[in-house]
């Protein structure tokens, strides 16, 4: 182990990897810190770049430029109002109250400070646990591994979504479209319409840059919103302070991470989630709740911690069995395929110095993140003057190049703009996205395992319950599944006496 | 633009019902039980499921819910625009990439985005000229995608 340690340091700390590091680093805080462009688009606008570098320099790209975006979607969310990311938007109209009394420094470096504490909580969750979850996931037959992607379908469903009708319905779409193509099982050309492209199924790089940043700059230019105005321009030191509130908050700090990091680890959940959720506990465990809303740091601290700790969580299920955490780790997921390194328990075994290195990159990011966000926040009055009518035809640019450097056909054009107007038509009726994504990125696996399971057993679909531990994963599943309908009963039951 | 549930969920049944269709073609397995259409078939019986449950829930709010609620943009003329030109040009690139080049496609969806969303033409023109010259240098020199150059002799 203490040679693939060593491995993995000479992997991460070579000047080009470094390099590669830094530049995501910047380009991360900048995408977070311009409102509309989310940490999903900074993942899918990298991608095409990280298409032609060596496994561990594409992941660390992802990994740091994730991480930073996160943190800097509190910056505009502090001086304008407008979250950068969604992942801020929980604690936006807290952070600009603080702004309001001329506290926007104290808001700035909670933000900063917890959302690095936070980022190596998760990260600590994840070197510890992922390589013994690896160990369990080693026994694991394709029973097991239908009932893996099951559960996570079901949470990614069941958690946190407004209408899970909507939602459903948003999976069972990604599903399908994941049977696009002639890769399934038994090699039969599904859906293709005669379309040779089609044949090799729908990309999943094209797909996500529509989905993901195509949308987004429909909805910027459809968007009826006054022209945006700086709260403040003064920021006096971030760090000042900072110790005295991580003495007064360790329990909202370790609150917040833990949460996040399980919330982030829960698949089709991710950092917005966590903010939100632990914004709420925040406030319902809090000494003085009634401060909540007026300019009070305690909300920040704990949701600051919690989105960035769900970013590193996300990705124990994703490098574990191979089932994202989040959109963000889907894509990551995609690049991991490309690069040959499958995710799963054998990277653990074949690889280990590649999984090391990824957990190098999370704690590396996380502490750069301290004086480069320390930069940002300095200069964030001339990034949030950046004229946005610039920059989004810029980016749609960037687009059509990288959806067509995957396959080198114009062919993944125009999938980015059939997703990018799906996601857009989606989200504006009340449609999650994110599951679709996720049953996009699993429904190989899911059929893969079904039908080989299905064949294994003859035909006989008690075979999917005997086996010890895909038993407990079904019961786990069944309860998920059945939870709003039995509470939906129960509630029903009890009005009516 | 919000469309009633009842309406989304015949979208998504007659999805549903094109898909079980098409799967009924497929063949088996050779000696197995299970082919390639059980998969895409059991979401499709699913999906059709959820639609029927949508469509019911819209139908029992149509008094509040209109079948079609056109949203604040599509009313104004200069939004309705901004989203043409956006789709417009990724249309206008699948179409003529490769008979006029990356360079000319870019320069013009550029310039026709910028010029609707109403940055000045003095700041747009040099603007659209040299971005798509700095993307093409970074994809086709340094990462070597093979960005097309139509009608254009290649430059470097």
């Amino acid at each position: 182990m203490l040679h693939a340690y060593a491995q993995a340091f000479a992997l991460v700390f070579d000047p080009y990897v470094l390099t590669v590091i830094l530049c995501s680093a910047l380009f991360g805080l900048f995408v977070g810190c311009v409102p509309g462009l989310t940490a999903t688009m900074a993942t899918a606008l990298l991608v095409p770049i990280t298409f032609f570098m060596p496994p561990v320099p594409a992941i660390a790209a992802i990994v740091t430029a994730t991480a930073m975006a996160i943190f800097s979607g509190d910056i505009p969310g502090a001086l304008l109002r407008i979250p950068g990311t969604p992942a801020s938007a929980a604690y936006t109209d807290e952070a600009y109250a603080m702004t309001k009394k001329g506290q926007a420094e104290i808001a700035l470096g909670a933000g900063l400070v917890f959302s690095a504490i936070g980022g190596l909580f998760g990260t600590a969750v994840m070197i510890t646990s992922a390589p013994a979850l690896a160990e369990i996931a080693l026994k694991f037959s394709d029973f097991e591994y239908f009932w893996m992607v099951v559960l996570g379908l079901a949470g990614a469903v069941f958690i946190g979504n407004s209408s899970i009708l909507k939602a459903s319905m948003s999976l069972l779409l990604g599903l399908l479209i994941a049977c696009v193509g002639l890769d399934n099982p038994a090699g039969h050309p599904r859906f293709t319409f005669g379309n040779a492209e089609l044949t090799g199924g729908i990309s999943l790089i094209p797909m996500m840059v529509g989905m993901f940043a195509v949308s987004e700059i429909l909805r910027f230019v459809v968007h009826m919103d006054p022209p945006l105005k700086l709260a403040t321009e003064k920021i006096g030191n971030v760090f000042k302070g900072m110790w005295a509130l991580l003495v007064k908050y360790p329990w909202p700090l370790l609150r917040g991470s833990a949460l996040g990091t399980v919330i982030g680890i829960q698949p089709g959940s991710g950092a917005d989630m966590a903010a939100w959720m632990s914004y709420a506990m925040a406030k319902k465990f809090s000494k003085e709740p009634e401060k909540f809303g007026t300019g009070h740091v305690e909300g920040i601290v704990e949701a600051g911690a919690a989105n960035n700790s769900a970013l590193a969580g996300a990705w124990i299920p994703a490098l574990v069995f191979a089932i994202p955490g989040d959109s963000i780790t889907a894509i990551a997921i995609g690049v991991l395929y490309l690069k040959g390194l499958n995710p799963g328990p054998t990277l653990f075994i074949n690889n280990p110095q590649n999984i090391y290195a990824i957990f190098l990159v999370f704690i590396l990011a996380n502490l750069i993140m301290l004086p480069l966000g320390w930069l940002t926040i300095k200069a964030a009055k001339n990034v949030l003057r950046l004229p946005r009518n610039i920059l989004m035809p810029t980016i749609l640019l960037f687009c059509i190049v990288g959806s067509f450097a995957i396959n080198n056909t114009v062919f993944g054009v125009l999938l980015t703009l059939v997703f990018g107007v799906l996601a857009f038509v989606l989200e504006e009726n009340g449609f999650p996205v994110a599951p679709a994504i996720l049953g996009v990125v699993l429904g190989q696996m899911m059929e893969e395992n079904f039908i080989k399971s299905m064949i294994k057993s003859d035909g006989d679909v008690t075979a999917f319950v005997t086996r010890p531990i895909a038993m407990w994963l079904a019961i786990f599943t069944f309860v998920i599944l059945f939870w709003p309908v039995g509470t939906w009963l129960w509630r029903r039951t009890r009005s009516a006496y | 633009m919000k469309f009633n549930d009842a309406l989304l969920g015949a979208v998504f049944l007659a999805l549903s019902i094109a898909v079980l269709v098409t799967v009924q073609g497929y063949p088996r397995i050779p000696g197995q039980s299970i082919g390639p259409g059980a998969f895409p078939g059991l979401i499709a019986i699913l999906l059709a499921g959820c639609s029927i449950a949508l469509v019911w829930r819209g139908w029992r709010e149509r008094a509040s819910q209109p079948l079609v609620a056109i949203g604040a943009w599509l009313g104004s003329l200069p939004h309705v625009r901004n989203f043409l030109v956006a789709t417009g040009s990724l249309v206008f690139y699948v179409l003529a990439s490769d008979k006029l080049g990356f360079l000319i496609c870019g320069g013009v969806i550029l310039l026709s985005l910028f010029l609707t969303l109403r940055v000045r033409p003095r700041l747009a023109i040099p603007l659209a000229v040299a971005l798509p010259i700095l993307i093409h240098l970074i994809f086709y020199k340094m990462l070597r995608v093979p960005l097309p150059w139509g009608v254009l002799p290649v430059l470097w």
